[in-house]
């Protein structure tokens, strides 16, 4: 039972970055008809946004390292905390849910002359050529990370108050040290359902989210009634950015990010909008925590040694099997995928 | 005197000197007409060049990059000192030295660079471009296992000396050793001898441990040293899972270690892999945990001090093994951190230490050899004991080409002394107790001439 309720929850963890990304992406193709390749770069830039608020908010001051004997070593104490003293190293340390402010609008604007500069040329040129060039903006975009961060890792924590394990069978009634997991992956999987909520809320709820969905069915006719639906799928552009960048620098603690990260997570993500369906929010989020739980419970030692190596094919497999027997996906519109 | 007398006289004098000058001119003319028989027959022979030129085929991106930048530090550092620039480092400790601080062989030794990107494929077309294209004498470097065993193996078809970088799997002086290819680096077999009796002694002989293993020959060594040594004195092994390399996030493999019985988490992981698993780990609670009535260990049975400073607090406590600490007290120890830390501000990594000492070594062994040709060479560095590098007397085995010097297991300082005391040395483990059998590993060397 306990083996159960840890990968389940592992694959509701893993499942939220997934069905995050995938949702922006799906979001993409839905609105704009777009094959978007850079999007993993855009969750890339959003972990990135966390990276360079703490270098920022860690700009230091150097002084000897009298310890060192060898040679001439310095120490670094930031500004923050000379200035500030607990309050200043305690807004070092609440760097990642700071970073969220900070990545919100740079991701707009970076959405938005993603698109205004760049896609909106190639809304009616075969997919192949859209694949084509946001590929290499994807590839542009991760030089130029690795070029101003390099190429290694950057470790950046989550709150200290945060980064040990919650004792959820405690919680449940289920004994003391029974299950417990880290508090920043239960935290993420939270933060992935408000995020999707939100979005759900936005689009069913408000008269711009009800000309989007229109625009999604239906682009001409709502064309037809003066309703300038190019300008809110511009905006759908830049909020899909906001919504990969939020995953991106909320998943800092959990993997220290790398300019390459946007990749590994791409071709997982096009996976998840296959099987759940190009085009379908819902399917995009189902099929990214269907996939996390799958992935999660393959790697279970016991089902690994029946089938080695199952863990790393799982997902594939999956899309393979849906791909064959469903094209359009598990929630996808009948017709998309299937001529 | 008769005249004939005097012409047998002046003969036997003035014929003796010709005949001698004759006699010495006709036994060094084969000597000098093939002296550089060998020149024209080796692959990337300087000739009459000015120059040599070698190969750091290191990672600069992947999951080893920080080990690759600081082998890259640490190449840097050795082609000034070959070449007589800085303050010479360890080639004022290494014994017995040949090198005269003029480059080798009174060429000035220079060098290229290739990123191996942890991957086979990519090291040895790395490796190939730096042979082909440059020209190098000798290849050295990399942070992996599966990429020195692929290297090693194109420089054998090559003819170009190896000289490996980080790599502690059993087989790259095992089964799959090569003529052309020496090893500084201790492996995984030494790690289990020195680690064993240090682990019975902490944690005893009632304990079920669970191996992460990096899936991948280096991983795979070192889980089957490291149980073999564990099941040798009374523990048993709960699961051994392996994880493909670079996966980032562990967290599917960590979990179902919390509640699988076993005590004990031994992570055969390096680099960013081992950084994330292990503060993974230490994220999903495990170091609170009390299993079996005793306390729930962690062991990385090889770490860095680079992986130490990467994973931050996670490390303070845990017990591994090293190749090479900064730390150390010698006299090769303290000149090289002194060098490398005035050049580059912080002390050395394990990598860097064996990076520099097997360039330092091959340069050395062409200066005794007093030729390029790779065979002279390699019998040069075969069976060769030196001392003042860091490690003691050390030894390259001719059987397969390991050294084979004394080993350290450390434990991640709980209370550091300075920002880069972070491994603390718990025991010198002495050669003999580290040393096996060459053959138990089988393989073949291969030929000089290829």
């Amino acid at each position: 039972m306990d083996v159960f309720l840890l990968q389940l929850l592992n694959g509701l963890d893993k499942g939220a970055a997934y069905a995050l990304i995938a949702f922006g992406l799906t979001l993409v193709f839905g609105t704009l008809g777009v094959v978007n390749f850079a999007h993993g770069a855009l969750f890339m830039l959003g972990a990135f946004c966390a990276v360079t608020l703490q270098k920022i908010l860690t700009i230091s001051k150097k002084v000897k390292d009298e310890s060192i004997t060898f040679f001439d070593a310095y120490k670094e104490t930031p500004y923050l905390e000379i200035w500030w003293g607990d309050t200043g190293a305690a807004i070092i340390d609440w760097v990642i849910p700071i970073s969220i402010f900070l990545a919100i609008p740079i991701m707009l604007l970076i959405g938005l002359s993603m698109e205004r500069g760049l896609i909106r040329h190639f809304y009616k040129r075969p997919h192949a050529e859209q694949i084509l060039v946001t590929f290499g903006l994807a590839i542009v975009l991760q030089e130029l990370i690795r070029a101003f961060f390099g190429a290694n890792p950057i470790p950046v924590s989550a709150p200290e108050i945060l980064s040990g394990s919650a004792d959820i069978g405690y919680i449940l009634g289920m004994g003391a040290d029974y299950l417990t997991y880290p508090w920043w992956r239960i935290i993420y999987v939270l933060f992935s359902g408000a995020i999707i909520l939100s979005v759900f809320a936005f689009l069913q709820f408000t008269t711009f989210g009800m000309v989007v969905r229109a625009g999604m069915h239906d682009r001409e006719t709502v064309g037809l009634l003066g309703i300038n639906v190019q300008r809110r799928f511009t905006i759908v552009f830049g909020m899909a950015a906001v919504v990969a960048g939020l995953a991106g620098a909320m998943y800092v603690p959990i993997l220290p990010p790398d300019y390459h990260m946007g990749m590994d997570f791409l071709v997982l993500s096009f996976v998840v909008v296959v099987v759940g369906g190009m085009g379908s929010l819902g399917g995009a989020v189902a099929a990214g925590f269907l996939l996390g739980i799958l992935q999660s419970f393959s790697s279970l030692n016991e089902i690994k040694n029946i089938i080695p190596g199952i863990d790393q094919i799982i997902i594939y497999l999956v899309a393979v099997v849906i791909i064959l027997v469903r094209p359009r996906g598990l929630m996808g519109r009948k017709g998309v995928m299937e001529d | 005197m008769s005249n004939d007398d005097k012409k047998f006289d002046e003969l036997s004098r003035r014929g003796f000197l010709k005949a001698g000058a004759g006699v010495v001119a006709a036994a060094s003319a084969p000597a000098f007409f093939m002296k550089d028989a060998w020149a024209a027959d080796f692959r990337n022979n300087p000739g009459r060049s000015k120059t040599v030129k070698f190969g750091f085929n290191v990672p600069q991106s992947g999951a080893y990059a920080d080990e690759g930048a600081d082998e890259l530090r640490a190449y840097k550092l050795a082609v000034k000192h070959i070449n007589g620039e800085g303050d010479g480092g360890m080639l004022n400790t290494m014994k017995p030295i040949s090198l005269k601080g003029d480059g080798i062989l009174g060429k000035k030794l220079e060098y290229v660079t290739g990123d191996t990107q942890t991957k086979s494929d990519a090291a040895r077309a790395s490796a190939k471009r730096m042979i082909e294209k440059d020209g190098v004498l000798m290849v050295t470097g990399g942070s992996s296992s599966g990429v020195a065993i692929a290297v090693q193996s194109l420089c054998q078809e090559m003819g170009i000396v190896f000289m490996t970088g980080l790599t502690h799997s059993n087989d790259t002086t095992g089964k799959d050793k090569r003529r052309y290819g020496f090893r500084h680096m201790f492996n995984a077999h030494m790690s289990g001898s020195a680690l064993g009796p240090v682990l019975k002694k902490e944690y005893g002989t009632d304990r079920q441990a669970y191996h992460l293993t990096a899936d991948y020959t280096w991983g795979w060594t070192q889980e089957e040293s490291i149980k073999n040594t564990t099941e040798a004195m009374g523990w048993k092994t709960t699961a051994t899972v392996r994880t493909p390399v670079g996966a980032g996030d562990f967290s599917q493999y960590i979990t179902p270690v919390l509640n699988s019985g076993a005590d004990v988490l031994i992570l055969n992981h390096y680099g960013k892999d081992m950084i994330n698993s292990l503060t993974q780990a230490v994220q999903f609670g495990l170091r609170d945990k009390n299993v079996n009535g005793k306390n729930f260990e962690i062991i990385v049975p090889l770490f860095s001090r680079l992986m130490a400073q990467g994973a931050g607090d996670a490390i303070k406590g845990i017990l591994g093994s090293t190749n090479w600490n900064w730390s150390l007290t010698d006299a090769g120890t303290k000149a090289f951190v002194k060098s490398f830390g005035q050049e580059y501000g912080f002390p050395p990594s394990q990598a860097a230490h064996t990076c520099y000492v097997q360039a330092l070594q091959y340069a050395d062994a062409c200066q005794r050899a007093g030729t390029f040709y790779p065979p002279e060479v390699i019998k040069q560095l075969e069976g060769h004991k030196f001392d003042g590098m860091g490690n003691g007397p050390t030894e390259y085995r001719a059987e397969d080409h390991q050294a084979f010097k004394d080993v350290l297991v450390v434990r991640g300082n709980e209370n550091p002394s300075s920002q880069f005391d972070l491994l603390k040395v718990e025991q010198i483990v002495p050669r003999s107790q580290v040393e096996y059998d060459a053959k138990i590993f089988g393989g073949e060397l291969g030929p000089y001439v290829v």
